[in-house]
């Protein structure tokens, strides 16, 4: 349960009381960078569906093809590599059109050369 | 395709070869200034450039139809649930001074973990779909044309699907969105990490898109039982939100801070709002304020809704506002109806019309309790990012329920929101980046491991869809019943006359709603109100609104309902238009060459107040531009009349008649024509007769030169003199 308290502005404000106006501020903004840049480092480095399918749609695939490898994807364990990354990697093994190969992706084809690539996922 | 402003936009032409629309431009669009901006009678200072086309304001009539445009984008919120009607909504809202048009998402879309494809009917709103999408930025592409200034369109990046819709907006020209992972947490529990990851790679693509972010602090004030006492809060969301997409690239400027004056009146609302609106722009000087009206104690009267947002216009202008989005006055009754949209553009409109140059005049404060206040709301807030960090940070501050309690922070009430790090919609859906991870796309946020020399990672596949739109996937529909076209099988006849209903909303809903006042208690008119609308032929009627006038005396009660037919109105007669010209060239014409009318009553007719309508300067009359006019009373005989004319050397005879039995007031304009003719002047003077019974054809036929009925006007009458005079100089006999 979240706490109550009463109002304890006077107390706590001490530290900050004899702060000019532009201290004030100053000192807003690098609380403001503080509590942000843990966040910025996790979106660095985590990805999601969501972020996947983005990258899918930016590839050239369409809203249905980019949920269905994007499901594959995490179903083979391969989300740390990018479900774009896969794609295309499969296709330059495959030597074909990466459009035409995440088309069959999407059908389920393929994904047991995508592990083998990455040697990453599990079956 | 052109639009003309006498037809309606034609939805199929939007819908066909949309799969082959490509947005025009990219990128905000904010209005131009002008300084000393001259319009009408007089000299504006905080305007921007005019519309090519749009209606003033109903009063600005008077001063020459000037339609001043404030500098603030002004928005307008759109949510019928049919795209296809929200077109014509945005088409009329334009015309009346909008150029950010908000589409307001159907009730679930943030869960729905993908792109919606598509036209579905929504609830509340619409599902944003590419089709959706697509056909209105084209819609707003003519409307724009049309109206003479870029019109935004704008969104939600927010939900499950952040990243998706972000992608889908920048490929679609989506000019702004409101994107927030705060919202999501708060309001939609979405799962924390899920939120702020998704976040940065949906801001990413923003920023290539040059889109506008507005973020989604002002819900606080909604959520929160005392809305003014969250404002320390708000400032940290800001904060938040802000720093956030620094860190991720976006231009300040494209930061917008939704911002909500938090109280309304009976409150004392500009003594506690004022300080907070200071207090942010003091800290947050570096970004736009898109300053939001109070949703927050609305209900159901419209008066109530429209004051309390014309003091939050005041503020705006006491402080600054880059966006002023407008919220409509029936938004506590209803899904808002098309016209209330147009009335809460006009409210703002009008409000800065009328406060334009204020801050010429006035400035606040530097020291006192306004300074005083703004400060203390500042350190409260830096209390509050303290003690974020000493729990542990944001995630560690959530789930302790810090946001949104209605405590004046520091001080809590233990009602705030608690979200878990492990929980909400999407938890566990968070996968750590690989070291051969990789993305080959551009405006990818993160970590990116691209084969050595590649620098743009859309070199990898010959470019993405930002640079080779072509690559776009386009889904046309999915839902063989929920869609436009089926929806539109029903509902495009209501756009022809052959079958006119009233609408609010969408096309042949046929609502409209019923003003009365009861004199009966407020129990009782209830029943009553409901029983009228049934008697009138409504269905589905609802009360709307009521305001006890006095417990005993009398109950004001607002009722709406359907009516259950519709109107042929190809099968009316549909009088045309009186012909008006503008007050400046009817002066001009006078001025070229005086005119001089003699004018009466006729025959034994005492009737002279719609006649002196005519002719008098007070009331609009002829006079007013500078035409002589000699009104020799009441029950004047038409022999006198005429010769008065002669006398006179008149180019005009103004008769009026009300009574009208036995054809009377024909026969004496008969009499009139067949006297000018008997005295040589028919042919050079011109006759016009009037009165509440009188028909142009009918007084055509007696030999007069027109006649003017009910509802005419002195602009009316002088516009005919003017052309009348014309043509008789043309024929050479003036």
């Amino acid at each position: 349960m979240p706490i109550k308290r009463a109002d304890d502005f006077e107390v706590r404000r001490e530290h900050l009381k004899n702060l000019t106006d532009e201290e004030l501020e100053q000192r807003f903004w690098s609380l403001a960078e503080k509590i942000v840049d843990p966040l910025i480092e996790l979106a660095k480095n985590n990805t999601t569906p969501s972020i996947e399918r983005s990258v899918l749609l930016r590839m050239g695939f369409s809203s249905l093809e980019a949920k269905d490898i994007v499901n594959n994807t995490i179903d083979r364990g391969l989300m740390g590599k990018g479900a774009g990354h896969v794609v295309l990697k499969v296709s330059k093994q495959l030597n074909r059109d990466y459009r035409e190969v995440g088309r069959e992706m999407a059908q389920g084809l393929h994904w047991d050369l995508a592990v083998s690539i990455f040697k990453g996922g599990e079956k | 395709m052109d639009l003309n402003r006498n037809e309606k936009i034609d939805i199929d032409e939007i819908l066909k070869d949309l799969e082959h629309y490509r947005p025009r431009r990219r990128g905000w669009h904010w209005r131009e200034p002008i300084d000393n901006l001259k319009m009408g009678p007089f000299t504006f200072h905080d305007m921007s450039k005019p519309l090519k086309n749009s209606y003033g304001l109903p009063s600005s009539k008077y001063f020459g139809n000037i339609d001043p445009q404030p500098r603030p984008v002004i928005t307008t919120e759109i949510a019928s649930g049919r795209f296809e009607d929200d077109i014509r909504r945005m088409r009329m809202a334009a015309w009346h001074g909008a150029d950010h048009i908000m589409v307001i998402r159907t009730a679930g879309q943030s869960h729905y973990d993908g792109l919606i494809e598509g036209t579905p009917q929504g609830i509340g709103g619409i599902p944003v779909t590419r089709k959706q999408v697509r056909a209105q930025r084209k819609a707003l592409d003519m409307i724009e044309d049309e109206v003479g200034r870029p019109i935004n369109y704008h969104s939600y990046v927010s939900g499950e699907a952040g990243p998706d819709i972000a992608v889908m907006f920048a490929e679609e020209g989506v000019n702004g969105a409101h994107q927030d992972p705060q919202y999501n947490v708060l309001y939609r529990n979405v799962n924390m990490v899920r939120s702020f990851v998704d976040a940065a790679e949906a801001k990413k693509i923003m920023v290539w898109a040059d889109m506008a972010q507005i973020d989604g602090a002002h819900n606080a004030n909604a959520t929160a039982r005392q809305a003014w006492k969250v404002m320390p809060e708000l400032m940290v969301q800001h904060a938040i939100n802000c720093m956030y997409s620094r860190k991720v690239g976006m231009n300040p400027k494209n930061i917008c801070l939704s911002t909500v004056p938090p109280t309304a009146p009976p409150a004392p609302c500009l003594r506690l709002d004022l300080p907070y609106a200071v207090a942010l722009r003091d800290f947050f000087h570096d970004y736009r304020m898109r300053a939001q009206m109070n949703t927050k104690y609305i209900e159901s009267d419209t008066r109530e809704a429209t004051v309390t947002h014309v003091l939050n216009i005041l503020t705006s202008v006491l402080t600054s506002a880059d966006i002023q989005s407008t919220i409509t006055p029936d938004e506590g009754r209803n899904v808002p109806w098309h016209y209330n949209n147009i009335a809460a553009v006009s409210t703002a409109k009008q409000a800065f019309a009328g406060m334009d140059g204020l801050m010429e005049m006035l400035e606040l404060k530097k020291d006192g309790y306004l300074r005083e206040k703004a400060r203390e709301i500042k350190e409260r807030a830096v209390l509050f990012m303290e003690e974020i960090l000493e729990v542990g940070g944001y995630f560690k501050a959530v789930e302790e329920g810090f946001f949104v309690d209605s405590g004046y922070y520091p001080e809590r009430n233990g009602d705030g929101i608690v979200r878990k790090i492990d929980g909400g919609i999407g938890a566990g859906t968070v996968y750590p980046r690989d070291k051969d991870y990789m993305a080959p796309v551009t405006a990818h946020f993160g970590y990116n491991n691209l084969p050595e020399g590649i620098v743009n990672p859309s070199n990898l596949i010959d470019g993405c869809t930002f640079e080779k739109p072509e690559k776009i996937v386009y889904i046309d529909e999915l839902d063989e019943e929920d869609n436009v076209n089926v929806r539109l099988k029903e509902s495009r006849k209501y756009w022809s006359k052959e079958h006119v209903k009233p609408e609010v909303e969408w096309a042949g809903d046929g609502y409209i709603l019923q003003t009365m006042f009861l004199p009966v208690d407020d129990s009782t008119a209830d029943v009553v109100a409901i029983e009228i609308g049934k008697k009138l032929g409504l269905v589905d009627v609802e009360v709307v609104h009521k305001n006890i006038m006095q417990d005993a005396e009398g109950t004001l009660v607002e009722i709406k309902g359907r009516i259950p037919f519709e109107i042929d109105a190809t099968k009316l007669y549909i009088p045309p238009k009186p012909e008006v010209m503008s007050d400046d060239d009817i002066r001009a014409d006078i001025e070229r060459r005086p005119m001089k009318v003699v004018a009466a009553t006729v025959g034994n007719d005492e009737h002279s107040v719609g006649l002196r309508e005519i002719i008098d300067i007070k009331h609009g009359g002829i006079e007013k531009y500078g035409i002589e006019c000699i009104y020799l009373g009441t029950s004047v005989p038409v022999e006198k009349l005429v010769d008065a004319a002669i006398e006179a050397n008149a180019d005009a005879i103004l008769a009026s008649t009300i009574i009208s039995h036995d054809n009377i007031h024909y026969k004496n304009m008969k009499k009139i024509h067949e006297l000018c003719i008997e005295k040589g002047i028919r042919d050079r003077i011109i006759i016009a007769c009037g009165g509440t019974q009188v028909a142009n054809d009918l007084a055509v036929e007696a030999g007069v030169d027109a006649g003017f009925g009910r509802g005419s006007k002195g602009v009316h009458v002088a516009t005919f003199l003017v052309k009348k005079r014309r043509e008789l100089e043309a024929k050479g006999l003036k």
